[in-house]
């Protein structure tokens, strides 16, 4: 029976959602806390410092200053370009979304100021359809690289996604090459490149951008990969390993540069775009 | 000959079947025979011919994994007058599921990298069925970079089900390995041509791929995810799932040729001999070295400037989007990105 309960426990980890309420159970440490104080703390678990996922407006709101938001092509919406249809047509699924989230797709773009420092950023949020990446999130980063590169000012990304989104076929596959030509313009140009991990970041958007940041951040715990841990089990048919694909697995095998802390990331990453100028 | 034949080609299967036996009896004297042969060959090409006119995405998927079907190895050894193999990423091992080299093609040196699938059971394990690991997508690289020191143009040939999902495979970096890939292809200094020869299997398949001119062989498929995985993730019937599904699946991701040809995601197809390059693998390859050749010539003709430019621009163009194009700012060579409407 142990393996069945730690199955169980693997699952219940990477639950998402808060719960409504007064009280919210922490998916990590299973305290129960009160909702006001995690919701105070940036979403982070005051018992054991697991982070909760965020929307892309709260993560916006914890890394830029204050007003300081101007908002990059707000207007730009997916097509429908294979006429995909699921249980229900892609178009649905999208408006869908659209009404859930208020968002257009599974990201926001803008210029910003971070202490003070002009940035591009670009935030991925992963309750718009998983965070995939699609035409639209392909072409925000993109647009999002070039204005850095034409303005001379650095990028932030920050990745939340389960990778290229199915419903786009080969279109969506593409905007990986597409963004990872963006981001060697802007090294050619020697424009710095944040990137922020945050759970989960996989498959397309992992294997893209999100890779290619001149310094790596990520998010405690979060976790990051190529493949996702399900498709690896069922391909190698052995239990993975604890912490597999987690941050703090990732610093370790040198594939990023540092974890931060949510209350701590924009104070960091204030202090690599000083450091670096 | 033992032929492997795909479930919609069982009744070529038996007209061959019943031709070979009618020729192995007849020596060429009974001119009976001969008319009947003659005619039942005449039967089975039309046979084909009909088959192959109206191939569903699906059957097209089963033809370009098709175990007969000519891989890296064997249109390098149809292609080039000299190869030699190159090994290692300089960092952890040499990845057997992709394979590259310098070679000379009508006297035009090259150099060649390619996914390599195996034959027969100990080469299939051995090769991990074409899925590569990070040190393959570095060996690539290694590989990219000394075509781009010693100006030799980079053919790729495209041929996986998938970068590998395992735990070395994550351990050392397989986001990282393909993501440096797409970004240093698109600055190669180098003409780059890719082929799509069998399966284009996704992130793993792009790793080599990102070209100044991409071509799909006939019957080859090209898709974000397999049509099982997608059946899958839509039909969430557990080991349940059989070729009715995949078949819907294949369909519903525009993964043919003739698809990504229509999206303008492919520059162009590369016919097949009747029944699938492994029908005809000399013929093929004859196809596919004027291509190849013609590519070269032309993007020779291009400064590297350009060369490069034109690369950006033609990636930069994909997708399918409504909304303002991107706002024009001071630097007015700000390529335009896809057509919005």
């Amino acid at each position: 029976m142990a393996w069945f309960k730690r199955t169980k426990e693997q699952k219940a980890d990477r639950r998402v959602k808060i719960p409504e309420g007064l009280w919210v159970k922490c998916d990590n440490c299973k305290e129960i806390v009160y909702r006001k104080e995690v919701e105070r703390n940036l979403k982070v678990c005051p018992k054991c410092n697991y982070h909760f996922r965020i929307s892309a407006a709260e993560r916006l709101k914890l890394l830029i200053d204050p007003g300081s938001f101007r908002e990059l092509d707000p207007d730009l919406a997916s097509t429908d370009p294979l006429r995909f249809r699921d249980s229900i047509p892609y178009s649905e699924r999208l408006a869908e979304n659209r009404k859930k989230s208020g968002l257009s797709d599974a990201i926001i773009s803008g210029e910003v100021l971070i202490r003070g420092i002009p940035a591009a950023v670009a935030v991925m949020d992963f309750s718009f359809m998983g965070g995939s990446m699609g035409s639209v999130v392909g072409e925000k980063v993109t647009r999002t690289a070039e204005l850095a590169l034409a303005k001379r000012i650095p990028l932030i990304a920050v990745s939340a996604s389960g990778g290229a989104r199915m419903q786009e076929g080969m279109f969506s596959l593409m905007q990986m090459a597409k963004v990872s030509a963006a981001v060697g313009r802007l090294k050619d140009g020697g424009v710095p490149y944040i990137s922020v991990l945050t759970d989960p970041t996989f498959g397309g958007v992992s294997a893209s951008f999100a890779m290619l940041g001149d310094i790596i951040i990520a998010e405690p715990r979060s976790l990051i990969g190529f493949a996702g841990p399900r498709v690896i089990e069922q391909t190698i048919k052995q239990q993975l390993p604890p912490d597999f694909q987690r941050a703090e697995f990732l610093l370790s095998h040198g594939l990023i540069d540092m974890i931060v802390s949510r209350k701590d990331l924009r104070e960091t990453i204030s202090r690599i775009l000083t450091l670096l100028k | 000959m033992i032929r492997y034949y795909l479930d919609f080609e069982k009744p070529i299967q038996e007209l061959e079947l019943k031709i070979e036996e009618l020729k192995r009896l007849n020596s060429g004297q009974d001119l009976n025979i001969s008319a009947e042969l003659d005619k039942l060959e005449q039967k089975a090409a039309e046979m084909r011919y009909e088959i192959f006119s109206r191939l569903t995405p699906w059957q097209k998927t089963q033809i370009a994994r098709h175990p007969d079907r000519p891989y890296t190895l064997d249109y390098i050894k149809m292609l080039t007058d000299d190869f030699i193999e190159l090994h290692g990423d300089r960092r952890y091992s040499d990845d057997p599921a992709i394979v590259g080299g310098i070679g000379s093609i009508s006297g035009t040196n090259v150099v060649i990298i390619g996914h390599q699938k195996g034959r027969g059971t100990k080469e299939r394990i051995n090769r991990n069925f074409g899925q590569p690991h990070p040190e393959g997508y570095r060996k690539a690289l290694r590989l990219m970079k000394l075509a781009e020191r010693f100006n030799k143009p980079l053919l790729t040939f495209v041929d996986t089900p998938g970068a590998f999902p395992g735990i070395g495979a994550e351990e050392r970096g397989q986001a990282e390995a393909i993501a440096v890939n797409l970004m240093e292809m698109s600055r190669l200094k180098i003409p780059v041509i890719s082929i799509v020869i069998g399966e284009g299997g996704s992130g793993g398949a792009l790793a080599i791929s990102v070209a100044d001119r991409l071509y799909m062989f006939e019957h080859s498929v090209y898709s974000v995810i397999s049509p099982e995985g997608c059946a899958a993730i839509l039909w969430k019937k557990n080991g349940d799932l059989g070729s009715a599904d995949f078949s819907r699946a294949a369909e519903a991701l525009k993964l043919t040729a003739q698809d990504l040809l229509r999206f303008k995601i492919v520059d162009d197809i590369i016919p097949e001999p009747l029944g699938g390059v492994h029908r005809d693998p000399k013929a093929a390859a004859e196809k596919l070295k004027e291509v190849v050749l013609d590519a070269i010539k032309e993007l020779r003709g291009k400064s590297i400037e350009k060369l490069i430019e034109e690369r950006y621009r033609k990636i930069r163009r994909i997708g399918r989007i409504t909304g303002a194009p991107p706002v024009s700012n001071d630097n007015h060579k700000h390529p335009p990105g896809p057509s919005t409407s």
